[in-house]
């Protein structure tokens, strides 16, 4: 595997590389050098706008600029444009469907040591309410890049969700294409099928790995795009598997698993969907991976769920 | 301004009201008292001031109006229909299921609108974007903000403020509809914001305090906008909100309530009345 790199460190690259389309432009909220958006300002600062600590008027900003053609990415913490600014990008972004992509970064329990304030859990739920919103939260750095392509050249409002964490690169190998709005195929299986995004694709795949050794084969698909869903995808999954386990660094109310179990549930092939995620709960300061354990988000948990669950429909 | 033109615009703005009246008649709903503050408001940019050209709404160098507060439909709709964007009888369709004439600002099916509002201290951010936009573009055209004095109690418009001022914004001028009277009663009843003059004057704007019933006084404020460099303008426009209807004035429950049949025919025999006078006055 490749060195390890933070989504968001592969999205300062990717935004600056996209400066080159003199539409783009970038807005931050003082929180420029942790969201890598300073790449794209170091290069380009007349089309960089700092507006300091104030979300909601860079959301409203933004608008103003898509109406005279710039595509504006706005960035903060996933938290505050997806969190505080939901009513702003719901009315003044999203109804009058503007060309504008928000991009939440520190999404998720993998913030650490910040604590709860700055851990969002409830971003996806919350864009995913919004008609029209475009939803991508890719699981590595390779994977951003391509996303960043991808919804620069999609007309219409996108949210972007990345994390913090430094992750392994398990994307871009011979035959991976990145396409919004459909899942990638990380690994064939047939006993059971794991849906996951962000840094729990690399926990998933790990996983699948544990089970395999165990004579569990289990299918492993990336949803990078959360809205619109590959229902194709989740469908044939629980078709040609049986089962499906949904792994997301948010809660389990409102976020991927939701979104699956929606799909599967309007489906003509009804199987059993699990949900791993944040219970319906807070987070807490402290050491990322230590809390990625304390809240059960780790290969070894998804591996127990999926046994338990591939065990259960053999007794049926 | 010469007294031809100042007639034919105080003309154009009772029409305003005349047609608002009975667009809110038709739909049996809609926003009268902050609309009848804005009418003259309305007139002089879309007449006399605004760079555009009905025939082409999306013409790129275009100057821009964002109505941010979005309830003043019953002043802009009727506005940009006279100006020729779209047809009178459109008007008929407001606020109907299927028309796209919604009781909110709606900038992809009504022609000659900038951007969709509703949401009280978000167009203001929105026209700064507009603003800002043009300065990295190159162009030259203007925007226009207008900011309702209850909706001033949303913290975004001073986040808007602070950007603007920051920014040296010239190319922005907000005019405040300063009715002083909100939904739930007068402004100091509910929230007293104070001096408007001397908190935009604090974030650095250039202020101007106007009569906003009086042609001349707005037209010469917004001469002095356009000259001004280095800073933003807000034009204060002390207004009466309900303006022109003697049972409407001033008064907090005609901020969105609808008439009775009476009531309507009352009030359209004194707009109707003082367009009379308006006329004969002016000879």
């Amino acid at each position: 595997m490749a060195d390890k790199i933070a989504t968001r460190h592969a999205y300062g690259q990717a935004l600056a590389e996209l400066g080159a389309q003199e539409s783009i432009v970038a807005l931050d909220a003082d929180v420029s050098t942790c969201t890598m958006s300073c790449d794209f300002g170091k290069i380009y600062p007349n089309r960089f706008i700092n507006v300091g600590i104030a979300e909601a008027n860079m959301v409203g900003i933004a608008a103003g600029l898509s109406t005279l053609g710039y595509i504006p990415f706005v960035h903060s913490f996933a938290m505050f444009t997806a969190g505080r600014c939901f009513e702003q990008i719901r009315n003044t972004i999203a109804y009058p469907h503007l060309n504008v992509k928000v991009v939440g970064t520190h999404a998720g329990l993998s913030v650490g040591e910040d604590g709860a304030t700055h851990q969002c859990l409830e971003d996806i739920g919350i864009m995913r309410t919004i008609p029209g919103m475009t939803i991508v939260h890719p699981c590595d750095g390779n994977e951003t890049k391509e996303a960043v392509k991808a919804i620069a050249a999609h007309i219409g409002p996108c949210y972007l969700r990345l994390g913090r964490a430094a992750l392994d690169v398990v994307t871009g190998k011979e035959g991976y294409t990145f396409k919004l709005g459909k899942a990638s195929l990380m690994k064939s299986g047939n006993d059971a099928t794991i849906i996951a995004v962000g840094m729990l694709v690399q926990a998933s795949l790990k996983a699948a790995e544990i089970l395999e050794a165990e004579g569990i084969s289990v299918r492993v698909l990336n949803m990078h795009t959360i809205k619109p869903l590959d229902s194709e995808a989740v469908v044939a999954a629980a078709r040609e598997t049986g089962a499906i386990i949904t792994a997301e660094e948010h809660n389990i109310i409102g976020g991927l698993g939701s979104a699956v179990a929606e799909a599967v549930t309007s489906s003509e092939c009804p199987v059993p969907v699990f949900r791993i995620g944040s219970n319906d709960t807070f987070g807490q300061s402290g050491n990322a991976e230590a809390l990625m354990e304390l809240y059960e988000l780790t290969d070894s948990h998804i591996a127990e769920v999926v046994r338990n669950i591939v065990k259960s429909k053999a007794i049926k | 301004m010469d007294s031809g033109k100042r007639k034919d615009l105080q003309l154009i703005a009772q029409d305003i009201r005349i047609l608002g009246l009975n667009m809110v008649r038709e739909a049996r709903s809609g926003h009268i008292g902050g609309a009848f503050s804005l009418s003259e408001i309305m007139a002089l940019l879309y007449f006399e001031k605004m760079n555009i050209d009905p025939s082409r709404p999306h013409w790129d160098d275009r100057d821009r109006l964002v109505m941010s507060k979005g309830h003043g439909t019953v002043a802009l709709y009727p506005t940009l229909a006279m100006r020729g964007f779209f047809p009178i009888e459109r008007l008929k369709d407001f606020r109907k299921i299927g028309k796209h004439l919604s009781g909110h600002v709606e900038m992809h099916y009504v022609p000659g609108v900038d951007m969709s509002t509703g949401s009280l201290g978000q167009g203001f951010s929105v026209a700064v974007g507009m603003a800002y936009g043009a300065r990295i573009a190159g162009k030259s055209f203007r925007t226009y903000a207008i900011l309702g004095d209850g909706e001033i109690q949303e913290g975004q418009i001073w986040e808007a403020a602070m950007f603007a001022a920051s920014a040296k914004l010239d190319n922005l001028v907000a005019i405040l509809d300063y009715n002083k009277v909100q939904l739930d009663g007068t402004v100091v009843e509910v929230q007293n914001s104070g001096s408007p003059e001397d908190k935009f004057a604090g974030f650095g704007f250039h202020v101007l305090s106007v009569d906003g019933h009086s042609i001349q006084e707005l037209s010469d404020a917004l001469e002095e906008a356009c000259k001004t460099k280095g800073k933003p303008t807000i034009i204060i426009a002390n207004t009466i909100k309900g303006k022109g209807v003697s049972f409407m004035e001033g008064k907090s429950a005609w901020h969105g309530k609808t008439p009775t049949e009476e009531q309507f025919d009352l009030a359209f025999m004194e707009l109707k009345e003082q367009r009379n006078k308006m006329e004969a006055i002016y000879g």
